[in-house]
């Protein structure tokens, strides 16, 4: 089998080959651990039964479905009291609620978001919203 | 029947990613062997497909040409749809590639009353396929922040400005709404021109609908059903450095997106989406037209005999003489009789 104008083909090839192996060789001899979101918060470690506002595969998949909900609720229609299923009482807000357990944004929220990929502006609900101030 | 044919397979290979999760369990099948025989078929597949169309010879310039060719200084000419050499025909090629120029092109012909042939404008084939193209890029791109850590730049940004809009939690991209909205209208574009659906053929309809129930089925897992990111990296991350540890729980409509998108990708180069690579190979568009500036000598000449005019008559002269015909030089002296032309 002759190929026809051989160098721009096995060029282009190559080319394509390599874009499309990105993936891989891209990874290669890079450790790329799953962020461990710390749940170490003072507030957190007083709490008796470890419990977030939904279950913690509910608040993995959904928590920003739920704080989509709270600040619609909030800002639209003035409802600031949130209660969850098991009953507990929360006030629908992020800095004064998430945040009052999850005082670790960098460490938590920031871990898991940079992991998927989204900037640590974002969200960017920190750009009105006051992120706790953290020590370290 | 064509459509229902392609429906029918893509209906099919939504009902078998749900129940080899749901029924069978088969998740380390899905979600590990599908995935690697579907990217070694792609890039097999393209790399066949290149070398067998690079194999046929072009001997000679078939572009087609749509504008003036380039002649005397004063007659204006088209420089991109008539290129004279390699720089204008790259030209060309980069308007195809980026712009679908040749799409621009594209007008419609209909007998009206009188009867009267009208052409029409119609551009709307060529908007739908650059937003089907150009979303489909932006989605191909943000889907990298699954297989690189950590996330480039511009992988971020891109994920940043497509959702800039901010609408909702998680953000609704831009480049989703428009490959959805697109894809809709190249399926409905087909099905309701009737011309178009005459010649629409079922590796018409397939990549469309299997298009379509991408969208569907990653939107679904975006803002809809959601699963758990962090599975879905760690999963896309072991494939990329082939140490996938046996994957945890994620949602069935995860895995139903998974197997669309191997299918799209392992269909690939044995269907028409190949036009991707075919379009570098296009004769008809990557050959300069200067069959009239430079020779072009056949690739698989091979060596003919040829007589040039003057040996044909050394041979032929007596007999040619013979008969009457004119010959340059007549019979040396000494030889036979000597026929002058006049004579007959
Ligand atoms: C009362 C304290 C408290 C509040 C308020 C709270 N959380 Fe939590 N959160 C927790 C605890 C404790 C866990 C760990 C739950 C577990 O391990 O089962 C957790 C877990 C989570 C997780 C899952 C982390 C993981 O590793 O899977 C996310 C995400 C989360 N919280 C986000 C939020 C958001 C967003 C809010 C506000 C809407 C919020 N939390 C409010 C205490 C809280
Ligand atoms: C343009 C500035 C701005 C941005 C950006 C913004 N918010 Fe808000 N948000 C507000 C304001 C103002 C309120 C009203 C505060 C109040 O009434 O207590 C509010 C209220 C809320 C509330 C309920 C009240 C509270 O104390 O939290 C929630 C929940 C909320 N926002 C979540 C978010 C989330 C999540 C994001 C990011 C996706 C975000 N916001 C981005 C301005 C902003
Ligand atoms: C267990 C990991 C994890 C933790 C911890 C976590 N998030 Fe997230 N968060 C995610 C994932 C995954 C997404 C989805 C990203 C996507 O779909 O692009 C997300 C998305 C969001 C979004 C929507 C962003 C957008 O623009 O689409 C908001 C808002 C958000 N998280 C807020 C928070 C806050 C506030 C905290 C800390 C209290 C937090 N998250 C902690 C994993 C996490």
């Amino acid at each position: 089998m002759k190929i026809y104008d051989g160098k721009f083909i096995i060029a282009g090839l190559v080319a394509f080959i390599g874009l499309a192996t990105f993936p891989i060789w891209s990874n290669i001899g890079k450790a790329s651990p799953l962020p461990e979101p710390k749940l170490d918060t003072p507030a957190i470690q007083q709490m008796e039964q470890k419990q977030c506002v939904l279950t913690r595969d509910e608040m993995r998949t959904g928590h920003m479905r739920l704080l989509d909900e709270w600040r619609i609720e909030v800002v639209r229609n003035g409802g600031r009291i949130y209660t969850a299923t098991d009953g507990k009482i929360y006030e629908m807000s992020l800095q004064n609620e998430c945040m009052r357990c999850h005082s670790n944004k960098t460490r938590f929220c920031d871990a898991c978001h940079s992991y998927v990929g989204l900037p640590n502006s974002t969200p960017y609900c920190w750009t009105c919203h006051i992120a706790p101030r953290e020590k370290d | 029947m064509n459509f229902i044919m392609s429906l029918v397979a893509v209906l099919a290979l939504v009902l078998t990613a749900f129940l080899g999760i749901e029924a069978a369990g088969l998740r380390t099948f899905f979600s590990m062997a599908v995935p690697y025989v579907a990217f070694t078929l792609f890039i097999a597949g393209t790399v066949y497909r290149v070398l067998a169309w690079a194999s046929s010879p072009v001997p000679f310039r078939i572009p087609t040409t749509a504008g003036q060719q380039k002649t005397f200084p004063w007659i204006k000419r088209n420089r991109f749809d008539n290129p004279a050499n390699k720089k204008e025909v790259l030209g060309r090629m980069i308007l195809e590639v980026l712009l679908f120029r040749s799409l621009f092109r594209n007008t419609k012909a209909e007998i009206e009353k009188g009867p009267k042939l009208y052409y029409q404008w119609e551009k709307w084939l060529w908007v739908g396929g650059l937003a089907l193209h150009y979303s489909f890029l932006v989605i191909l791109l943000r889907h990298l922040r699954f297989f690189t850590e950590p996330v480039p730049f511009f992988v971020q940004a891109l994920g940043g400005m497509d959702s800039f809009l901010q609408v909702g939690l998680p953000g609704i991209y831009i480049s989703d709404s428009v490959f959805m909205l697109a894809v809709i209208y190249l399926l409905v574009r087909r099905l309701i021109i009737p011309t178009v659906r005459y010649i629409s053929l079922p590796g018409d309809y397939f990549p469309l609908i299997l298009m379509l129930a991408i969208g569907v089925t990653g939107i679904l897992t975006r803002y809809f059903t959601r699963v758990d990111l962090l599975k879905v990296k760690q999963l896309a991350l072991g494939l990329a450095k082939f140490q996938s540890s046996a994957p945890e729980q994620v949602g069935t409509i995860f895995y139903i997106h998974l197997l669309l998108v191997c299918t799209l990708i392992a269909y690939f180069p044995f269907s028409k989406l190949m036009h991707a690579g075919g379009i570098f190979l296009s004769p008809t568009r990557n050959l300069p037209n200067d069959s009239r500036i430079r020779r072009h000598v056949n690739p698989w000449d091979y060596p003919v005999e040829v007589q040039t005019y003057a040996e044909y008559e050394e041979r032929f002269r007596e007999k040619m003489i013979e008969a009457g015909l004119p010959v340059a030089k007549e019979i040396a002296a000494g030889g036979p009789a000597v026929y002058p032309l006049t004579k007959k």
